[in-house]
């Protein structure tokens, strides 16, 4: 169950799995078996099910203070091992098993180093950029709600 | 006390099956989607999740179809539902500065840095009913202006008094320092800030405004303005052990509200603003703004203030707040009482008979004086 991740601590590689991991796990279940499709599945063992439970939230007093438990959300999370050996887990939020699977076996591709430049064009480059896309939608959106108040001075005299 | 009791089965059974019908309604409607309810009932969604204290958009959905609109008994399900399900851990503090910003406004500041952004708000509109949503088809999406953004930071406006020193510090952060959780432990007092603001989190925001609006109207006054809220999307992190680093969960939406307070000073600090803090899931202001005035009110011990009002007592506060533990002991009153109210019964039977038997001997000696007087 423990993953041997010293490989990949090494250089920046941490950060970027977890900015694939990351991408993954903001995609809805639509979008990660969309781009799933377009693999070829490769053989794998699961090692840890998909697997729905919670983690407790937490926020800081005041936005910056000591930290208390804000509230629950659910996480759905799977590790998977391929033929070759790469470990690939998946954490994210609501209850899909799909893809939570979906999102370890690609975790576990982006490790190979065949694989890892198909799984960033192919896959998390086009879920960047509908994640970028909806973003900056909402930002444009709000902007447009951007206020100038101005105080009433009375009279003159 | 509530004694259990047998039978009423099939009565029950029945009144289930009923329940549904009436919960489905003319079936010549269309049923409601989880989509439908999650999307165009946000409000109530966001409200089920932090009184239910637990984020899914879709169970609360869930929650809220079967539940036929109740949301105290939508919440009620989804607490029931958590238990169900295994705790993996706890997410790091979300960081509400880096929150994608849909609303952010400032009762206080009109210039602040980043500016004042309305974004989806009731306020403002004259509150008439809108009969064009009536119509059978209100299908296209409402037109929306756009406009560049600039992508400026948005500090808190807590912050920015802070440089001045006329804004109270958050409380020192103790990374190691334990993290009171009510899912784990019950409530017990006296109760730190931590425990608090977890309860008034996933607090009924009826009982919350009230408290709030209590304290407005002079019990335990606390002057508040509305220093900041904000209402957007902040990354859940979660550090996974396995893995050696912190995962990106998602995001969720969260509302917060910096309340500023009046002054505090001794002699050994000069006076400043003090704070009252709210967070809640989704978009739920009322209650985030609630939950601020109720916490800053709570805080009068720390800040040498008296107590004199509702709203400081903690105790009462934090037993009285949770909904679900409310609706619960409330609502048991429905349940027989039969072998609780024959107790009664024999007692207030025993009662009257020695009031008679009282009142009986006093009237026979009343008259026998009267006769003797005669």
């Amino acid at each position: 169950m423990t993953e041997n991740s010293s490989q990949s601590n090494t250089d920046g590689t941490v950060e970027a799995r977890r900015k694939v991991m990351a991408t993954l796990a903001a995609a809805s279940p639509e979008a990660v078996a969309e781009r799933y499709e377009t693999l070829s599945p490769p053989d794998y063992d699961l090692v840890r099910q998909p697997e729905t439970g919670l983690v407790m939230v937490r926020g800081r007093m005041g936005g910056t203070g000591s930290p208390f438990n804000l509230g629950e959300v659910t996480v759905t999370r799977c590790v998977v091992r391929l033929r070759t050996g790469e470990t690939g887990s998946s954490y994210a939020l609501g209850r899909n098993k799909t893809k939570a699977l979906q999102s370890a076996v690609i975790d576990a591709l982006w490790q190979t180093s065949d694989g890892r430049d198909k799984i960033e064009m192919d896959i998390i480059r086009p879920l960047n950029g509908s994640q970028s896309t909806a973003k900056e939608t909402v930002k444009q959106e709000t902007e447009a709600t951007k206020v100038n108040f101005f105080t009433m001075v009375r009279g003159d005299n | 006390m509530y004694v259990a009791v047998k039978g009423g089965e099939k009565a029950i059974r029945n009144a289930h099956k009923l329940t549904a019908k009436r919960r489905r309604g003319d079936t010549s409607v269309p049923s409601l989607t989880l989509e439908q309810i999650a999307q165009q009932l946000s409000h109530a969604v966001a409200r089920v999740m932090g009184e239910g204290s637990l984020y899914d958009e879709t169970l609360a959905a869930l929650a809220i179809k079967q539940a036929r609109g109740d949301l105290i008994e939508a919440a009620f399900l989804m607490r029931a539902y958590r238990t169900t399900l295994p705790r993996f851990g706890y997410s790091k503090p979300v960081d509400t500065a880096e929150m994608l910003v849909e609303r952010r406004i400032s009762a206080t500041y009109k210039d602040l840095p980043g500016g004042q952004v309305l974004g989806p708000t009731f306020d403002y509109s004259h509150r008439l009913l809108d009969f064009a949503l009536a119509a059978e088809d209100d299908s296209a999406e409402p037109a929306v202006e756009t406009s560049p953004p600039e992508d400026v930071a948005m500090p808190r406006v807590t912050d920015l008094l802070g440089d001045e020193g006329l804004m109270e510090p958050d409380p020192v952060s103790d990374e190691t320092a334990p993290v009171g959780d009510l899912t784990r432990e019950p409530l017990s007092f006296p109760a730190d800030r931590d425990l608090r603001l977890q309860n008034l989190a996933r607090g009924d925001e009826g009982f919350l405004l009230a408290l709030a609006y209590s304290t407005q109207r002079g019990y335990g006054r606390t002057h508040p303005f509305a220093g900041e809220i904000r209402y957007g999307e902040v990354e859940v992190e979660f550090f996974a052990e396995e893995l050696g680093f912190a995962v990106t969960l998602g995001t969720i939406k969260v509302t917060e509200c910096q309340m500023i307070n009046q002054f505090k000073g001794s002699a050994k600090t000069a006076p400043t603003f003090t704070r009252g803090y709210g967070l809640v899931f989704g978009q739920v202001e009322r209650k985030a703004m609630s939950m601020a005035m109720v916490d800053r009110s709570m805080r009068f011990e720390e800040l040498g203030e008296e107590q004199v009002a509702p709203a400081q007592d903690v105790e009462f506060v934090l037993s009285h707040s949770d909904n679900i533990q409310a609706t619960g002991f409330v609502e048991h009153l429905k349940l027989p009482h039969y072998v609780d109210f024959q107790a009664e019964l024999v007692l207030v039977r025993q009662m009257r008979a020695e009031w008679f038997e009282k009142r009986r001997q006093e009237e026979d000696s009343g008259d026998a004086a009267q006769e003797a007087a005669e």
